[in-house]
């Protein structure tokens, strides 16, 4: 799957979530991607982020490496 | 069997529909039987309670007592003259006599002089054994008409057949007004009137034109309630009266009318609202009631078709060869590309159980959870916005609930287009004074209708939903207007102060979003103001909200409105999204997401799974699978290969076509089960012809949680219902399935999800209907949600920070194109078109403000170029100031237009709902069709051939 796409979903989804109150964004987005992301996105998405993860906001790149790795 | 038998009291319950138990009671004699009925109802009435039918004309139990005909004259003891039955309410201790020698002469004498000016051409009049004037004649005992047929009559006047579906012959008219009073009444359109007065009255579609000319919706309430064969259906005119008939459910919108199908044989003659269906209370729109014709359409596909290439012409084969065919593809490509690669699509317009059956073939069948639906494309964002807000991702209430409603705010929905039956029921509300706002970017017919004036309409801006909603909580947080009891005893105390202290922030103040919403501050103060202050409230909305970028934000805002000011648990008010499709309700209740279990458990919940384990006798994936906008960047990405299509045309109906068809192209075997060769069949390998909701048992759920009940009238002309074929296809792919009838699907469906627990086939002959829950919690079922607490306990604020979409306008995209629905085309129009409701809408239309159009040099009726950054279409430009300058609408009803081949792949944040409401684009004058409309076309009519036969279209 193309990463530009991901990562513009991912940014998405963390925009919501570091808008919420408290400090959980990272956590909000990591369980939003692992509840409603099938396995091959997440896995391209973590291909990404292994190549340095380069466009994801803060939060998401934090989510992302939070997941457990889909092989 | 026989036709189902439906009572005419004669005038309505006085309580309306409500059954309110708390009615006072009145006590009277009639003909000497003691009678005990709620105060305020009729002698009529009452005397049917009692058994007794009183001769009437002009009143029918659908319209309010009217009193014209004369002939329901009783006497009452202690009383001077025979008053109106019909008129009369009931008084305690009243004696009332309904025939006596006086009565029997004076309605005698009545029905003389109606006879003496109607054609006595009964043998051959097409009301002929359906006729309420005859039956009368026949009750008094007419015998003899003195005066003769010559005098000055109405007779020999020429017939109106210009709507395709019934015909107004004036010459039997007996001028009871019962059509003019149910379009007012009932359809709330005005459309019809009685001209003139004395002996020239006369029933007249608008200015005296011709009913096609005129402002007549087609809603048939009209033809309903003509007694006489002066308002006739043309199916009845052409094929006779029908023998027997059968209860079911309409197969277009989420309102979810019920009908009676009236057959002769297995021919369907009409399809007439059913007084008990507690969706639409007897009431019916143009699609339900008329334009069923799509059933034995000759474009119908009837024998399945295969095909190894999507340029190859389609080959008609057996049942066995096509299914064997699917069957060794999916298997192939599954050994081939992994057990992912394969998924299938539910379908909204199919029943409940045909939709869970297509979700367990994936799941249990296919080993994945790749299976979705156009709930996707529609509410996704309304199940997750709800779900996660009051723990329930549903609308909150029944229909009848308007009838509690003070103030009705509207957003994103045009309820008189898109749930037309509804939209009666909501003006009917209206005009008894209930105060309306409505927010849409469009200026909706709502917005000033005849007797119908919204208080307050916010013209935003598409795409600022979430700025507008969350000012008017800043409205209402600000000025005090908050339901501090219920928050506190209903909600998270904690979270609604973090979102109080977030609402009431400056920036989001009326004033502050004015410029980027386009609404003025001093109107969304208003209207906030009403809301919050006008007594009971309810929500309703539509795709508007949902289909954008921010839509599950938008539901979520929306359900934080309904918390702060305690607008929930009661009749009234509420939270209520307008379902699109008949079952889309259903769909996602029997687990058509590819992350959740029928009942939304999700699929990580092991303990669902078990459930679904033990009952299937499969292990289950316990990962998400791919939503259809993921399967087709899969299928572009080389990792899906295979899909199975039940009854959605996702080429038409979903965004960007380019990639939707690219992602198909991409496929090695795309299957699609319809009616008739859509869209996407133009890039499918095989073809199985699926049956309509005439032909089938089932059930569909509507927008208000109701199961309903569909029954099949006829056999399926293409030789199976499509759960048996979804069945068959399961069976040769070795997953078996071995149920007789969907009784049994509803039996598992029941068993193993929580809010259908008691619900059976019987329990639905014996109700109606039902609004799940329904289970031993709630043995009734649920008529409305959330009554002393919310279903996940307490119900939870969510933040709604504005974040505008990524789509916007500038140089060389100007202008925001968002799309819509007309009242006589449905959704992708495979249906519609192939009805005579084309003659109301025979192509999409462009509307664009007068200021837009006079700087393009575009007149009205131009061809005109329509332009985004993702593709470019032609249509004819409508110029109207029902759109604000810079915003430009249109529909997406006929292929041709291709309305989605402009449409972006930008979709909600949550849900990936695509963001169909705004585009940014550009308009300019054309000469005709596009590139990509002509290339298309080219396809269409090369991947729709047939061997051996012509083209199907």
């Amino acid at each position: 799957m193309s990463p530009d796409k991901l990562v513009y979903m991912a940014n998405q989804i963390g925009k919501f979530f570091t808008s919420q109150p408290g400090d959980k964004a990272a956590a909000g987005i990591a369980n939003h991607i692992a509840k409603f992301w099938e396995p091959r996105m997440r896995q391209a998405i973590q291909a990404h982020v292994a190549q340095g993860g380069g466009g994801l906001d803060p939060e998401v790149l934090k989510a992302v490496e939070s997941l457990p790795k889909v092989n | 069997m026989g036709l189902v038998p439906e009572i005419d009291y004669g005038t309505p319950h006085p309580r309306g529909l409500k059954g309110d138990t708390d009615a006072k009671m009145v006590t009277l004699t009639i003909d000497g039987e003691t009678v005990t009925v709620a105060e305020g109802t009729s002698i009529m009435r009452a005397a049917m309670d009692s058994g007794v039918t009183i001769p009437k004309l002009c009143a029918t139990d659908t319209l309010d007592a009217f009193g014209s005909c004369r002939l329901c004259l009783v006497e009452i003891q202690g009383r001077a003259g025979t008053p109106a039955s019909c008129t009369t309410p009931v008084a305690p201790g009243m004696v009332v006599s309904t025939q006596t020698e006086r009565l029997k002469r004076l309605r005698k004498g009545v029905m003389e002089l109606y006879i003496s000016d109607h054609p006595l051409d009964c043998l051959t009049c097409a009301a002929n054994g359906d006729c309420e004037l005859q039956d009368m004649a026949g009750a008094v005992g007419l015998r003899e008409v003195r005066y003769g047929m010559e005098g000055a009559n109405h007779l020999g006047q020429a017939k109106d057949t210009s709507n395709p579906y019934f015909t107004f012959d004036p010459s039997k008219c007996i001028v009871c007004s019962r059509c003019v009073r149910a379009c007012q009444e009932v359809q709330g359109t005005f459309a019809l009137t009685i001209q003139d007065r004395g002996f020239a009255s006369k029933v007249s579609a608008g200015m005296d034109e011709d009913f096609m000319d005129s402002e007549c919706v087609s809603c048939g309430a009209c033809v309903q309630a003509c007694p006489t064969a002066t308002l006739m259906e043309k199916s009845v005119i052409e094929i006779g009266q029908p023998e027997h008939s059968v209860v079911t459910t309409c197969a277009y919108c989420g309102v979810g009318c019920s009908f009676k199908a009236e057959m002769r044989g297995t021919e369907l003659v009409r399809m007439v609202p059913y007084k008990d269906g507690a969706a639409n209370r007897g009431h019916s729109c143009v699609k339900g009631r008329f334009a069923w014709g799509y059933a034995t359409h000759r474009e119908r596909i009837l024998k399945p078709m295969i095909r190894s290439k999507i340029t190859d012409p389609w080959r008609e084969v057996s049942w066995e060869e096509a299914i064997n065919y699917t069957a060794s593809e999916f298997k192939r490509i599954q050994d081939k590309y992994g057990r992912a690669s394969v998924g299938g699509i539910t379908s909204s317009r199919c029943t409940n159980e045909e939709t869970y059956l297509v979700q367990k073939l994936v799941r249990a069948g296919f080993g994945n959870n790749n299976v979705d639906t156009c709930a996707r494309v529609c509410h996704s964002p309304t199940g997750y916005g709800l779900g996660t807000a009051y723990g329930t991702s549903a609308g909150t209430q029944d229909f009848d609930s308007v009838e509690d409603t003070d103030v009705v705010m509207v957003i994103g929905a045009n309820p008189t287009d898109g749930h037309p039956v509804f939209g009666s029921r909501l003006k009917k509300r209206l005009r008894q004074g209930a105060k309306l706002i409505v927010v849409d970017p469009r200026r909706i017919d709502l917005v000033k209708t005849p007797h119908v004036e919204a208080a307050h309409h916010l013209p935003l801006r598409p795409g600022t939903n979430v700025a507008v909603v969350t000012a008017i909580a800043h409205v209402i947080v600000t000025e005090g207007l908050v339901n501090e009891a219920f928050v506190r005893e209903r909600c998270d105390w904690d979270e609604f102060q973090d979102w109080a202290a977030f609402v009431a922030e400056e920036r989001h103040s009326p004033e502050a979003i004015a410029e980027y919403t386009g609404v003025p501050a001093a109107e969304l103060r208003a209207a906030a103001r009403l809301y919050a202050t006008g007594g009971n409230a309810a929500i309703y909305y539509g795709l508007g909200v949902t289909e954008h970028s921010q839509g599950s934000t938008t539901v979520m805002a929306i359900a934080n409105l309904a918390m702060a000011t305690g607008n929930l648990g009661r009749r009234g008010v509420g939270v209520n999204p307008l379902r699109g499709q008949n079952n889309v309700q259903g769909s996602c209740d029997m687990g058509s997401f590819p992350h959740e279990l029928p009942g939304y458990r999700h699929v990580h919940d092991d303990a669902t799974r078990a459930i679904f384990e033990d009952m299937w006798g499969v292990t289950l994936e316990r990962e998400p699978g791919l939503r259809i906008p993921n399967m087709l960047d899969a299928a572009v990405d080389g990792t899906f290969k295979g899909l199975y299509v039940q009854g959605e045309d996702i080429v038409q109906s979903d965004p960007d076509t380019h990639h939707v068809t690219a992602g198909l192209e991409a496929m090695e075997c795309v299957v699609v089960q319809d009616l008739f060769l859509n869209e996407t069949a133009n890039y499918a390998h095989v073809f199985l012809p699926g049956s309509t909701f005439l032909e089938k048992d089932g059930t569909f759920t509507n927008a208000e949680r109701r199961i309903n009940r569909v029954r099949r009238v006829m056999p399926p002309r293409n030789g199976y219902a499509d759960w048996e074929i979804t069945q068959i296809l399961s069976n040769a792919l070795g997953y078996p399935m071995t149920y007789s009838h969907p009784a049994e699907i509803m039996a598992e469906i029941a068993a193993t999800t929580p809010g259908f627990r008691n619900v059976t086939y019987e329990m639905l002959d014996e109700r109606g209907s039902v609004q799940w829950p329904c289970n031993d919690d709630a043995p009734e079922g649920t008529p409305i949600m959330h009554i002393n607490g919310f279903a996940r306990g307490k119900g939870k604020f969510v933040l709604t920070e504005y974040i505008p979409t990524d789509e916007r306008t500038g140089a060389r995209f100007p202008l925001l194109l968002t799309t819509g629905r007309i009242l006589s085309q449905y959704n992708v129009g495979a249906q519609t078109r192939r009805t005579a409701n084309s003659e109301w809408h025979k192509e999409d239309r462009l509307e664009i403000h007068p200021h837009d159009a006079e700087n393009r040099g575009v007149r009205d009726g131009d061809w005109v170029k329509l332009q985004s950054r993702a593709g470019e279409t032609t249509l004819r430009a409508l110029i109207t100031d029902r759109v604000s300058p810079g915003v430009v609408y249109t529909t997406f009803h006929h292929p041709m237009t291709q309305a989605n081949v402009i449409t972006t792949d930008y979709s909600d944040w949550a849900t990936n709902c695509p963001e169909y409401k705004v585009t940014a684009v550009q308009v300019s004058p054309s000469n005709g069709p596009s590139d990509w409309q002509e290339k298309y076309k080219t396809h269409s009519d090369l991947s729709r051939r047939i061997v051996g036969t012509d083209a199907a279209e």
